[in-house]
């Protein structure tokens, strides 16, 4: 009586056997032992394997992104190399889907593929000193001259922007409208004239974000993504992204945070305590019901049927990050108390797994605050799922330059 | 651990939640259920009759060859979920789980037991398994019952859900041959069945005496058949309470958008949209929770008893809180007898200890996850 309700069919009668088809025919021509990283990969994305519900010639193949799984698993039995996706988060998870959406023929073409493969790494120049949970009152000016845009301005918290070669940016180019409609999106060259990047040391020690400052940079009128001051909609296509964007795969059971507490819970007996016990066991259940909650976002996704859950599963996600490191900290006892090091380093990626505890527990601080707060994503569920009115605003239909500061 | 869960709802179950919603929608509003709870027949059995029969809901986890619908847990959950909502007083957990999934635990070939499972299937009679509400998976075998070598049983059960209302009861007791499963009738003599002042009105309890009473020890039986019936239970249980407790958000979102204090509509306040937005969060991963437990136990799967822990470690705690909030976030009127916010309280907190705590629940988890205690 049970149907399944896993979409596998696409266009062009594309299933997973085609698929698998389309990949050993692609590793039969490629062999990933012999042939270099770099044109592996980009022979990857010229025969759509790189993400299939892409449209052809852009990565993809137009197929449900459910089959995206049977080309990882075949690929990576092949012993294929990947794409380092968690080096390059911000281009994957936010650029490509909004360039894909809002991006010209040329952009597409000339921007996704080094994306995907890597070659390029991008950042996102959103925050700014003055404009974080209310983005949309940034004061980043770009003002139009011919065929290009000069932009001033100051970016802050810009992860990567150390290694980024693109940036996806917002800036104000009509601030005698309201603050939402004077905005406008645009791709910005790192290595551009006027582009300075300065590192900030995190409570981590280590410098993963930067304050960027943007003095005269031109930006050619080719690189604005959609429409002169729409820019506050094109952007929103980005931050729904960041919020939903769920590993590709599913995760195993203990794949979190919670792995790490319960190996060394199994390991160390000495240090078990009947209080951490209860908590441990607490945080291992609410661990598996947010890694099947995101499963289920997953599943939902797959049928084309994107479910409102996406918007909470950051919230438990930051919730539990926290949480389980800061058990981990208190099992360890004496150990907690020391750190690896405080030298400021530049990591490329968040390297959660490759630290210790006290990394562990400083770093997820970060997870209720980076893209979108708790508090402003709670804002959004109330608003958004449950449809309960907004707090009364003074913002909303005044000038951009009449606004209190 | 084994395959990923299908997390979603089929077509057919989607169906099925219509059909089950819209005889609810129809034949019991929250006033009605009121209105009965304290009367003198607690149970709607005309209501049950209608899904029981009408919609062929006593028979879903029933094969078909023995007059059900053959359906699995997936659909059983979906059907929970509608009459946890609508707190509807019938006694599908008792019947139609319980006593259910405990006879598919015994020799399904055997006569007796083949005719009892058909007898629930169709809705002639109503059935239930006889061990205290509370009891969960994982717990020994009950000792309060005795058997002689001709079945007749010996002692008492305390705190059984749905036996004021069933025809038969399905009785764990130790006999000469061991523990086993004894099926009587519940008119038969020496059969005292006393409803107890239920804290949930609309899951009444009652003790259960044995005092000489003549019962068949029926075939295949014995603690699988049990510990069985209450792993199903418990990750049913969990699809009832998600229930609950989407009900509970619903009317609190709604009344929220609605009342109006301080000049504003009182929903507009932050304080208490995020305290919504909590809400909203625990139940949508309790729904997740409980859809694993719920393909777990329809497929067979070896991960059923850690999938239905999981599931009840969590479902039990957000249909409290979510319920909880209901109240406060409703205030006076939510303090009322009038208003049916109360019912769901009720129903959360008791089906909180229902077929294992919470805490029960991670103690078994501890093992089954190799998490052992401290010392
Ligand atoms: C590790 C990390 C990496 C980041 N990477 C990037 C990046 O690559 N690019 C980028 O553009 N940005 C990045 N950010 C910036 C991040 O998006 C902002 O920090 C965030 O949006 C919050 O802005 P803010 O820091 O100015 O805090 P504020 O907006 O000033 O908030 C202060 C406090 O007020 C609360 N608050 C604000 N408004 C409301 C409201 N309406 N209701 C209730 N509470 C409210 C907030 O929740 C917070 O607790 C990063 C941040 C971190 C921590």
């Amino acid at each position: 009586m049970t149907t399944k309700t896993t979409a596998t069919t696409g266009r062009g009668g594309l299933d997973a056997e085609e698929v698998r088809r389309r990949v050993r025919a692609f590793l039969a021509e490629h062999d990933p032992a012999t042939t270099d990283r770099a044109a592996f990969l980009r022979a990857r994305f010229d025969a759509g394997l790189a993400w299939v519900h892409f449209p052809e010639g852009l990565g993809g193949l137009g197929a449900p992104r459910a089959l995206q799984s049977v080309v990882d698993a075949e690929l990576t039995a092949a012993g294929a190399p990947d794409n380092d996706p968690r080096r390059i988060g911000i281009g994957l998870g936010m650029a490509a889907p909004t360039i894909l959406r809002f991006g010209t023929e040329e952009q597409k073409a000339r921007f996704l593929r080094p994306l995907w493969t890597g070659e390029e790494v991008w950042c996102q120049l959103f925050s700014e000193p003055g404009a974080g949970s209310d983005l949309a009152g940034l004061r980043t000016r770009a003002v139009r001259d011919g065929d290009a845009w000069t932009v001033d301005g100051q970016k802050v918290w810009t992860s990567n922007a150390h290694n980024a070669r693109w940036a996806i940016l917002i800036a104000r180019t009509d601030p005698d409208v309201p603050k939402h409609r004077g905005i406008t999106y645009f791709v910005c060259d790192m290595t551009a004239p006027g582009v300075e990047v300065r590192p900030l040391r995190q409570i981590t020690g280590e410098a993963e974000f930067n304050e960027v400052f943007l003095t005269d940079v031109r930006i050619p009128d080719a690189h604005r993504l959609g429409d002169e001051g729409d820019g506050w909609r094109v952007a929103q296509t980005t931050l729904m992204n960041e919020r939903v964007a769920i590993g590709g795969g599913a995760v195993p059971r203990e794949g979190g945070m919670i792995g790490v507490a319960a190996t060394t819970w199994r390991e160390r007996p000495e240090l078990r305590t009947p209080g951490l016990h209860d908590r441990l066991l607490r945080l291992w259940v609410d661990s598996e019901v947010a890694r099947l909650t995101a499963e289920r976002v997953r599943q939902q996704l797959a049928v084309g049927a994107p479910g409102p859950e996406g918007s909470g599963l950051k919230l438990a996600f930051a919730r539990l990050n926290q949480a389980v490191s800061g058990l981990e900290v208190e099992l360890l006892g004496e150990e907690g108390l020391r750190y690896h090091g405080w030298e400021m380093t530049r990591p490329e990626t968040v390297d959660f797994f490759g630290h210790d505890a006290g990394y562990r527990y400083l770093r997820a601080k970060g997870n209720s605050i980076e893209g979108g707060t708790s508090e402003i994503l709670r804002n959004i569920v109330a608003e958004r799922v449950l449809g309960l009115p907004s707090e009364p605003r003074i913002d909303k239909d005044v000038a951009w330059k009449d606004l209190p500061r | 651990m084994s395959a990923t869960p299908d997390l979603l709802y089929s077509d057919v179950e989607d169906d099925l939640r219509a059909t089950v919603r819209d005889v609810l929608t129809d034949r019991c509003p929250a006033s009605a259920v009121l209105a009965r709870c304290e009367s003198d027949e607690p149970y709607d059995l005309g209501l049950w009759r209608t899904l029981a029969a009408g919609s062929g809901l006593a028979g879903l986890l029933v094969p078909e060859k023995l007059g059900g619908a053959g359906a699995s847990a997936r659909e059983a959950a979906v059907v929970l979920e509608e009459l946890g909502g609508a707190v509807a007083p019938v006694p599908f957990l008792g019947s139609a789980v319980l006593a259910t999934t405990a006879l598919l635990g015994c020799d399904p070939q055997d006569k007796r037991v083949a005719r009892l499972l058909e007898d629930l299937a169709s809705g002639a009679s109503v059935g239930t398994l006889a061990v205290p509400l509370t009891y969960g998976p994982g717990v020994s075998f009950p000792q309060t019952v005795r058997a002689d070598a001709d079945g007749v049983l010996t002692g008492t059960v305390t705190s059984v859900a749905d036996a004021a209302v069933a025809d038969v009861l399905l009785i764990p007791a130790t006999g000469p041959e061991g523990p086993g499963l004894y099926a009587l009738a519940s008119d038969t003599p020496g059969v005292r069945v006393a409803p107890a002042v239920p804290l949930d009105l609309t899951r009444p309890i009652a003790d259960v005496t044995l005092d000489g009473a003549r019962a068949h020890r029926l075939a295949g039986s014995g603690p699988a058949a049990l510990e069985g019936a209450l792993l199903a239970g418990a990750g049913l249980l969990a699809s009832e309470q998600v229930g609950v407790a989407q009900w509970c958000l619903d009317e609190t979102v709604r009344y929220l958008g609605e009342r109006r204090q301080f000049g504003r509509v009182v929903g507009s306040f932050q304080a208490l949209k995020h305290r919504l937005a909590d809400v909203w969060l625990e139940v949508v991963s309790a729904r997740a929770a409980a859809r694993a437990a719920a393909d777990a136990l329809a497929t067979g799967s070896p991960d059923a008893p850690v999938a239905v822990a999981v599931a009840q470690a969590y479902c039990s705690t957000a249909a409290v809180h979510a319920a909880e909030e209901c109240v406060q976030l409703h205030a006076g009127i939510g303090m009322t007898w009038e208003h049916p916010a109360h019912l769901h309280l009720k129903r959360a907190k008791s089906s909180e200890l229902a077929l294992g705590t919470p805490g029960h629940h991670r103690t078994r988890l501890a093992t089954l996850v190799d998490l052992p205690a401290a010392g």
